[in-house]
């Protein structure tokens, strides 16, 4: 059986909260991560997430200068920076079904609502790792396929809006995780 | 144990988390009252700049940090109470009708149940204020509710077109 290694992988957290920053740093270094970048705001994270080079965003909604949303829909603009394909851990006090579609249909790969846990944000990293999904670019979207469970025997219409789709292999986090294919 | 696609549940790594979570938990107290001190902060400039300027954002954003982690730092009622707010704040008709007496209560019980230390959330008096002030938003909300749109009737009558 194999596990994680988080050793191998380099994590960027976006939140103006300075303790809630603190809280993700000390569960990632728990989980074994050495590299764990931090910005304090939307505008200072596109910068590090350009600098740095992260193999997972975790951000925070609500933020000063740019919001955690705006943040994931400048980084998910296919040719605008090195990693639009970068999976995106959507950490907020909003719990709201409708803030969790909103978030979903900008391209976050997880929604984590707080108060946070050890287990969850170890379950959502797992989820990243273990179930990469493929990109989807339409004409409306680009973000990681939002159907997560495709049933085999669907005969109906193609109900996907935005014209046709284009579906994008992502290079799986697998390997950077120390994970033998 | 359990898998996912074949990679393993780490649950030590998970108790390893969870260990360091619980040594950063000492200072948790003093975080909880800068939060406290930050909302508190964010209230007075809502007073002095009025609740249609960026000071309603920064107050906003001082009750959602507060609803996302007080549970975390051991103040859940204090979380519900802040979640208050940030309804109250999030759903209002005109924000700017909100009565800043409104914000003060909400703001004073967040500060109230960390002063006194009502970390259970079966503590009967600190759950009764957050009872309380869930009563208020929802009172308010419900009286600045936009209006249902006009109803017309149908017009009725026989038709007044020959019939062809």
């Amino acid at each position: 059986m194999v596990r994680i290694d988080f050793n191998r992988l380099r994590f960027l957290v976006i939140d103006d909260n300075a303790h809630m920053r603190r809280i993700l740093r000390t569960l990632l270094h728990g989980f074994g991560t050495r590299e764990v970048y931090e910005a304090e705001d939307g505008a200072a994270g596109l910068e590090a997430f350009t600098h740095y080079s992260p193999d997972i965003v975790i951000t925070d909604w609500a933020m000063p200068i740019f919001d955690g949303l705006e943040l994931t829909q400048m980084i998910r603009q296919p040719g605008a920076n090195a990693n639009p394909y970068v999976p995106i851990i959507m950490l907020t006090g909003h719990s709201e079904k409708k803030r969790v579609i909103a978030a979903r249909d900008t391209g976050v790969t997880e929604f984590l609502a707080k108060p946070i846990s050890a287990k969850a944000l170890y379950h959502r990293i797992l989820n990243i790792v273990a179930n990469p999904r493929p990109f989807i670019k339409t004409a409306t979207y680009f973000g990681p396929d939002r159907r997560r469970n495709v049933p085999s025997n669907y005969v109906g219409p193609e109900r996907r809006k935005g014209g046709k789709a284009e579906v994008i292999h992502v290079q799986p986090l697998l390997a950077k995780a120390g994970i033998p294919s | 144990m359990a898998t996912e696609n074949g990679i393993e549940l780490d649950l030590e790594a998970i108790a390893r988390a969870e260990a360091a979570l619980a040594a950063l938990s000492e200072e948790f107290t003093d975080w909880m009252k800068e939060d406290c001190d930050r909302l508190d902060a964010a209230r007075l400039r809502v007073h002095q700049k009025g609740l249609a300027s960026e000071a309603r954002d920064e107050l906003f954003r001082a009750a959602h940090d507060i609803k996302g982690q007080a549970a975390t730092f051991g103040y859940p009622l204090a979380a519900e109470a802040a979640d208050s707010l940030c309804r109250l704040l999030l759903n209002a008709a005109d924000p700017a009708r909100i009565p800043l007496v409104l914000i003060d209560q909400h703001v004073y019980g967040v500060r109230a149940i960390v002063r006194e230390n009502a970390r259970e959330e079966d503590n009967a008096i600190a759950r009764a204020l957050v009872q309380s002030l869930r009563r208020l938003t929802d009172d308010f909300l419900a009286h600045e509710a936009p209006p249902p749109p006009e109803q017309t009737d149908p017009v009725a009558g026989p038709p007044l077109a020959p019939k062809p």
